[in-house]
């Protein structure tokens, strides 16, 4: 019934790949979505509410809260945990609402 | 709450049938007039407008076929301010009412030519008060919505049109009821109604009897059987709505449209399908959503990169011909039906001029156009 989780075993051997949190560097492995990756690098906090500004982080991982927001290469209110990383991504963190350009 | 519990409360001076934003806007009212309220109330499972629909405070579209809607509704938005004021001062809840003007927008020359003649009938019928409206071209509609898409080549305009928040509304009058001593009722939908020899009415209920010596019918959807417990015939017609919401932005429209318009908490809804569908409130359909998305995004461009994240359907509440009803039962004195579509528009209009009148019981002679006597006129 039980068994052991050899897949994470074996994706730690996994091919790295590096993106950006707010401006630092952060070594994750292939696969890892960008929530999962927020976690291993030990942020909890990746945005701001957009009404009282409250911090908030991944909580469902599965796409339906809308709780893990995160600009990922400009693009604003991408959910971190429906994303996988990419070589090169940039992840900021979601300050309140997004902007509309009229 | 158990039927022994309940059936020991005392006679109320009033009981409205209804917690949805009729029933709650006309018990908010009374409170100043009469000395005990109670409001009862369906459960959570319940064809509830008062949690599905847009949230606009709204004039250019009603009275189409019935001058004294328009006037009546008038009232209502320049009551509303007082509305918002009294709710925010007493219960600390601000609904966000926004009275800053309003748009139809208007797609083509036949949209334009078929929207200027239904308004300039809908002015020209007797009843109607006058009021300020204008025609927009599409450059002077796009001063008012930044982004304004180019197929929207004009808007009929009022500045008397708005939105608030209908949630926050249905929030802030049972906050009030609960510091004010309303009984509210849940899970005492009415099953049964009789009037005894002495005038009380008897309410009877899955959770026990409730006593009143008036009535006000404001059930929804639900005012067509109840009103014919008490003699009044009352041919209701709903028609669903479906509303997409888009995910919260920083603000943008400050102009509402009718379709279209941005909460105070930065959500969009786009909306005002309307469909005949019986009672079926729990679907929604993909072609529907799909012409309101188009429509949204053809009125302001921008909103082509804003995610939707939720779409539900409710039903209008509507009597057959689309407007309001209030009526005092012949068979039944002391029974009042209230029935309308704009439980927002009108919550005003209901909480400071209909339920004084309800209260000092009788309805006068201005509201006999909105009985029910107009279906039921003798053709020979």
């Amino acid at each position: 019934m039980f068994r052991r989780i050899d897949a994470a075993v074996l994706q730690a051997t996994d091919r790295k790949v590096r993106v950006t949190v707010d401006g630092t560097a952060l070594e994750c492995r292939e696969g890892d979505s960008v929530a999962a990756a927020l976690f291993a690098a030990g942020v909890l906090a990746c945005r701001d509410t957009a009404v009282s500004g409250a911090a908030r982080g991944p909580y469902c991982m599965m796409g339906i809260c809308y709780d893990c927001l995160v600009r990922i290469d400009g693009r604003p209110n991408q959910q971190a945990c429906m994303a996988r990383v990419r070589d090169g991504m940039t992840v900021e963190r979601q300050h309140g609402a997004r902007e509309v350009a009229a | 709450m158990t039927a022994a519990s309940t059936s020991r409360l005392p006679v109320f001076d009033v009981a409205v049938i209804g917690g949805g934003l009729v029933g709650s806007a006309v018990a908010y009212g009374l409170r100043g007039s009469v000395g005990t309220i109670a409001v009862l109330d369906e459960g959570d499972i319940a064809l509830r407008a008062s949690r599905g629909n847009f949230g606009l405070v709204w004039l250019q579209s009603k009275g189409y076929g019935m001058g004294a809607y328009s006037r009546w509704t008038l009232n209502s938005t320049r009551l509303w301010p007082k509305l918002a004021a009294g709710l925010l001062q007493e219960t600390g809840i601000d609904v966000a009412l926004e009275q800053k003007g309003g748009l139809t927008p208007l797609m083509g020359d036949y949209e334009i030519e078929a929207r200027l003649a239904w308004v300039n009938t809908l002015m020209s019928q007797p009843g109607v008060e006058p009021y300020e409206w204008k025609f927009l071209d599409h450059h002077q509609a796009a001063s008012l919505v930044p982004g304004l898409g180019p197929d929207v080549t004009g808007a009929i305009w009022t500045p008397h049109d708005g939105i608030v928040n209908p949630l926050k509304l249905l929030r802030a009058f049972h906050t009030a009821f609960s510091t004010s001593g309303v009984e509210y009722l849940p899970h005492h939908g009415i099953t049964d109604i009789v009037q005894q020899p002495g005038g009380d009415f008897v309410l009877t209920t899955p959770n026990g009897t409730v006593r009143a010596r008036k009535i006000v019918l404001a059930g929804g959807l639900r005012n067509g059987d109840l009103g014919r417990m008490v003699g009044i015939d009352l041919p209701m017609a709903p028609q669903r709505g479906q509303i997409l919401v888009l995910e919260r932005t920083r603000r943008l429209l400050d102009t509402p449209m009718v379709t279209l318009r941005q909460n105070d908490e930065g959500s969009w809804l786009v909306g005002d399908s309307q469909e005949e569908a019986g009672y079926a409130e729990q679907v929604t359909t993909l072609p529907i959503l799909a012409t309101l998305a188009d429509r949204a995004v053809r009125t302001l461009p921008a909103l082509r990169d804003v995610r939707a994240v939720r779409a539900w359907s409710a039903l209008r509440v509507r009597a057959k011909d689309g407007f309001p009803v209030y009526e005092q039962s012949a068979t039944h004195p002391g029974a009042f039906i209230v029935t309308c579509h704009s439980g927002v528009t009108l919550a005003a209009t209901h909480a400071m001029h209909l339920a004084p009148m309800i209260a000092a019981g009788e309805l006068p002679p201005e509201l006999a156009t909105f009985s029910t006597r107009r279906f039921h006129v003798q053709t020979h």
